[in-house]
């Protein structure tokens, strides 16, 4: 009996599961179809089968060039994600290893730092990007972002490292393990996956992040978020062009998120699992 | 017990952190409040000099204002409860043995991988346009009106677009947290005879009170700054339907180039968000220190 | 000043490595410009400007237009000079030209012919008769239509339409369940969306947005006559979510064959006839924009897109050799060469209207310029008004100002709102700006 309900059960759980999947995914799914459609195609009505015409993306790449934003954006994402975790791992450390009295108000504080709306405050950066010479730089924006994302950073890796038992520290310490090897050898390894999770979060925040990354670049730092800025609402029509250029945009942290997805599923937790 | 010495590292090791984000806020918090008491209009160089308390009285006068903060919350409400109730009810399903879980898994997740504007444009074009939009298409095939849901329901609207982005966020969280839970409690209750809603309620939902907690608390931050959703949509209208403080702040900041108010903006917009943030953490934060 | 010499240090080295990655003597040029086909046409010619001129290199930013401005706009104000050419309208022209953030265009080379320049978008770039900014395209607005729809519905289009004509042919077209909307407008809100539309509409029924001392009119009964209509028959005739529809979205609406009329922009008209692209491309008539009974204001739309180089521009010198080429006849001839005379940019030069081969092309030219012709942005309405601008009012304020009242005027299209809710509360949000702005001054 267990069996043949547990059978019917799994395949009730599957179809919803799939619906509601699919109803998640499709608007993604019906800008890549539309991608692949004529423009005429693209707004003719719902239609789910494409000419398949590759149309859209050579007319996109012929007006701009995607290699350079493309690079521009790894390079941002991941140098800024870089950055924070090697500013925020001790942080995190000294607070989970260490904490006092304050470590809790620290912590709200640095989240509260994101409260401040970026329209807000544009023109004092934009002025100050001026006066450092950073206005369309890499390093600029590699900054900015690390800033803006360092809080999150400094909060996911808390989390993970308190998890890590305070005993096995002890008895690392009781063998006289040094504080270098300390980490190296008994932290790190514990650490990896909070840290790989904590990476793969912050790069896509870092890759997705759109007001600073268009306010502040002009041609040499512009990432694909300003890629996609000169192709929302051209004249004329632009439904299948708009769809390539966002398909483009977005398929490769699509992809490395796909990949990944085993490593940011198991290190999401923020502390939420006790 | 941490000596003297580990005292003293952990401060270090702390304030590499501490001190860029020191900077990092006192700095544009500094200027803004400095600006905040000038006459300072970018495009009108012959406006200066001190203010005084005239940019907040002027943003706080705005006929949209009291609206704006309105709209901020329910924009905030609104997401946190499709994702958090959705995020759950998802995160259940998923717990749940299914055939291709890893496909189900990834295709749930994507959402969040989408750039905001690229967000905003897809719903606006491809799925919500009354013209050309799939549900547009949906409704003309019942034999329904296609409804213009940027100016019947436009707080509705970017809601929605907004929760489509959020939602994976808030299920990965959940669904960690629900797949944490032992299963020897999971089995006891079963044998119990307790059913599915009990099994719910008294189970599963204070088992995730932490990670929801945490779903809301980050979430808070990023939705209170919601803006670029509603300029690609519907530019704060129809009226000041859509209008929140971050798009006030927005159309003071970038239409009118009125440096001096879109700072007193700011900071009127920081200390709601801490009074939001303080009341948040009093309602939800007790669940943080277990 | 460590972290500044070291960030300074960094980009130097940046810098460096792109000089050596590009040719040693080539002078850079960043052009910001808008997304617009014109302009992208213009990007994809940029070599032919190159190869003629090889010790100057074009960088590109290409923004969607509000994007742009924004960008544009910060930089400029705040004096960033990360571009040395800019690609702005006929209202920012003269705004930043009396502050002093752009060069005169004084080498634009002999064989420039500025007299050719149509005099009214000419007029709009000269501040005390120094040019600022060189028009690449202008529009003004007109009235497209569907022949065949006016024939079935045994309708004609007079040659110089009435507003109250134009209503009773809207809705004699409208056939719902055909899919057939009598009239498209702009009603996105926006200083550049639906307020173009409503208050070239506004001008042509006596409106102005302020009297001689800087006081906001929307208290006033043409304001009203104007704004009901516009609210009326777009109920009546209007498509489906006007409320969020703007240029785009009323071109794509027409080119599917689901507007009667459509008034906007003249540039539409050579999207709307291009068969490519639009499925009624050989039914389009063209007419001027209506009046009201008894006057003869035609709305006074008058916009031009220009590349101007901001005062801060190291390179002023490359900057105008290439200005003058991007505007000049020869730029005219080779687009044609290449795309056929329908696709040149329209709208500045007098020797287009001239050219026999673009009148065979281009079935608009005739109906463009005449609108051109007849929009006087100096005097933009009836009454007096102490502003300058047709669609807009040509003051730093009006953005703000111009996308709130949209937003106000957008909720009544919407059925959110009144016309008298609306006009109240524009009157005050536009006195309360005015008054913080310092005016009347």
């Amino acid at each position: 009996m267990a069996r043949s309900v547990t059978t019917k059960h799994k395949v009730i759980a599957t179809i919803a599961a799939w619906v509601v999947a699919l109803i998640i995914f499709f608007p993604i799914l019906y800008t890549i179809i539309t991608s692949l459609k004529t423009e005429p195609e693209a707004i003719a009505g719902f239609n789910l089968i494409p000419s398949f015409t590759l149309e859209s993306y050579i007319t996109v790449q012929t007006q701009r060039d995607y290699f350079t934003p493309f690079m521009n954006s790894v390079i941002i994402s991941v140098g800024s994600t870089i950055l924070a975790l090697i500013v925020a791992i001790p942080a995190a450390w000294a607070m989970a290893f260490s904490p006092t009295k304050r470590t809790k108000g620290i912590l709200m504080w640095m989240l509260s730092t994101k409260m401040m709306p970026a329209v807000a405050v544009l023109v004092p950066i934009y002025l100050l990007f001026r006066d450092f010479g950073l206005l369309d730089s890499r390093i600029g924006l590699t900054v900015m972002l690390m800033l803006i994302n360092l809080p999150i950073v400094v909060w996911m890796l808390y989390t993970y490292f308190r998890e890590i038992p305070g005993e096995i520290l002890e008895a690392a310490r009781m063998d006289g393990a040094g504080l270098w090897q300390e980490i190296v050898h008994v932290l790190t390894p514990m650490a990896v996956p909070g840290i790989a999770s904590t990476l793969l979060l912050n790069i896509i925040l870092a890759w997705n992040e759109s007001f600073w990354t268009i306010r502040l670049s002009t041609t040499n730092a512009a990432p694909l978020t300003a890629f996609i800025a000169s192709f929302s609402s051209p004249q004329g029509l632009f439904w299948a062009k708009l769809s390539a250029a966002s398909t483009m945009a977005i398929a490769p942290i699509l992809i490395l998120g796909w990949f990944s997805q085993k490593q940011l599923v198991r290190g999401l937790t923020f502390g939420a699992v006790k | 017990m941490a000596t003297q010495n580990t005292k003293t590292l952990a401060r270090a090791m702390m304030a590499p952190s501490v001190l860029l984000l020191l900077v990092w806020m006192i700095v544009p918090l500094a200027m803004t409040l400095w600006f905040s008491f000038q006459n300072y209009n970018l495009l009108d160089p012959t406006q200066t000099g001190f203010a005084g308390l005239f940019n907040y009285e002027f943003f706080y006068t705005d006929p949209a204002f009291f609206q704006s903060i309105w709209n901020t919350l329910v924009i905030v409400g609104g997401v946190l409860l499709i994702t958090v109730v959705g995020g759950i009810a998802i995160a259940l399903l998923l717990d749940q043995p299914i055939f291709g879980q890893g496909i189900v898994r990834i295709l749930i997740i994507s959402p969040f991988f989408v750039m905001p504007p690229v967000a905003a444009l897809i719903w606006k074009n491809m799925i919500m346009h009354p013209g050309y939009g799939v549900l547009g298409d949906i409704n003309r095939f019942f034999g329904f009106e296609p409804v213009d849901w940027f100016a019947r329901y436009p707080l509705f609207s970017i809601v929605v677009i907004v929760a489509w982005q959020w939602l994976p966020f808030a299920t990965l969280i959940l669904l960690t947290a629900l797949q944490s839970l032992d299963g020897e409690q999971k089995e006891a209750a079963e044998m119990d005879g307790a059913n599915f809603l009990n099994r719910f309620i008294y189970l599963v939902l204070p088992h995730l009170a932490r990670a929801i907690t945490v779903v809301i608390l980050i979430q808070t931050i990023f939705l209170l700054g919601v803006y670029a959703e509603i300029l690609v949509t519907t530019n704060g209208g129809p009226g000041y339907a859509s209008t929140n403080l971050a798009f006030l702040i927005y159309r003071t900041a970038l239409l009118g180039y009125d440096v001096g108010g879109a700072s007193a903006g700011g900071i009127i917009a920081v200390v709601l968000a801490n009074i939001v943030a303080f009341f948040l953490m009093r309602a939800v934060g007790k669940n943080l220190d277990r | 000043m460590t972290l500044k010499t070291v960030l300074l240090g960094a980009c130097s080295a940046l810098a460096l490595a792109g000089i050596f990655s590009t040719a040693a003597s080539a002078e850079t040029l960043t052009i910001a410009t808008v997304n617009n086909g014109d302009m992208v046409r213009m990007q994809g010619l940029t070599s032919e400007f190159t190869k003629a001129n090889p010790d100057i290199q074009i960088n590109w930013v290409t923004l969607e237009e509000n994007v742009l401005r924004e960008r544009v706009t910060t930089d400029i104000a705040t004096k960033g000079g990360q571009y040395d050419i800019l690609t702005i309208g006929n209202y920012e022209v003269p705004i930043w030209a009396k502050q002093g953030w752009l060069l005169e265009l004084n080498k634009l080379g002999d064989k420039y012919d500025a007299n050719d320049l149509l005099p009214s978008i000419r007029g709009g770039l000269t501040i005390n008769s120094k040019l600022y900014a060189a028009p690449f395209y202008g529009e003004s607005a007109m009235i497209m239509y569907r022949k065949d729809l006016f024939d079935k519905a045994g309708l004609k289009m007079p040659e110089n339409p009435t507003w109250d004509f134009i209503g009773d042919a809207a809705r004699k077209i409208t056939d719902r369940k055909e899919g057939v909307n009598g009239i498209c407008l702009r009603g996105k809100a926006g200083w550049g969306e639906n307020m173009a539309f409503i208050t070239a509409l506004a001008n042509s029924f006596g409106g102005r947005w302020f009297d001689e001392k800087w006081n906001a009119q929307f208290d006033q009964p043409e304001w009203k006559a104007a704004l009901t209509y516009y609210v009326n028959i777009m109920k009546d005739a209007g498509p489906q979510g006007a409320s969020s529809n703007g240029f785009n979205e009323n071109l794509t609406l027409f080119q599917q064959g689901k507007c009667g009329m459509w008034m906007d922009a003249t540039v539409a008209a050579s999207f709307v006839s291009n068969p490519k692209d639009s499925k009624v491309a050989d039914k389009v008539g063209y007419a001027i924009f209506p009046v009201k009974e008894g006057m003869t204001n035609h709305g006074n739309w008058l916009w031009s897109w220009n590349l101007a180089v901001p005062a801060s521009s190291k390179k002023a010198d490359s900057a105008q050799k290439f200005i003058s080429w991007a505007t000049s006849k020869e730029y005219t001839q080779l687009v044609a060469s290449k795309e056929g005379w329908a696709n040149v940019p329209p709208g500045t030069r007098t020797s287009l209207y001239e050219n026999a081969d673009y009148k065979k092309a281009a079935a608009f030219a005739e109906p463009t310029l005449a609108a051109m012709k007849a929009a006087d942005i100096t005097k933009p309405t009836v009454k007096p008004v102490p502003y300058t601008g047709g669609q807009f009012v040509a003051i730093p304020e009006f953005q703000a100002i111009g996308t709130n009242v949209g937003q106000l005027f957008s909720a009544v299209i919407a059925g959110q709102s009144t016309v008298d809710d609306a006009l109240t509360a524009a009157q005050t949000a536009t006195s309360r700006e005015m008054k913080r702005a310092g005016y009347p001054k």
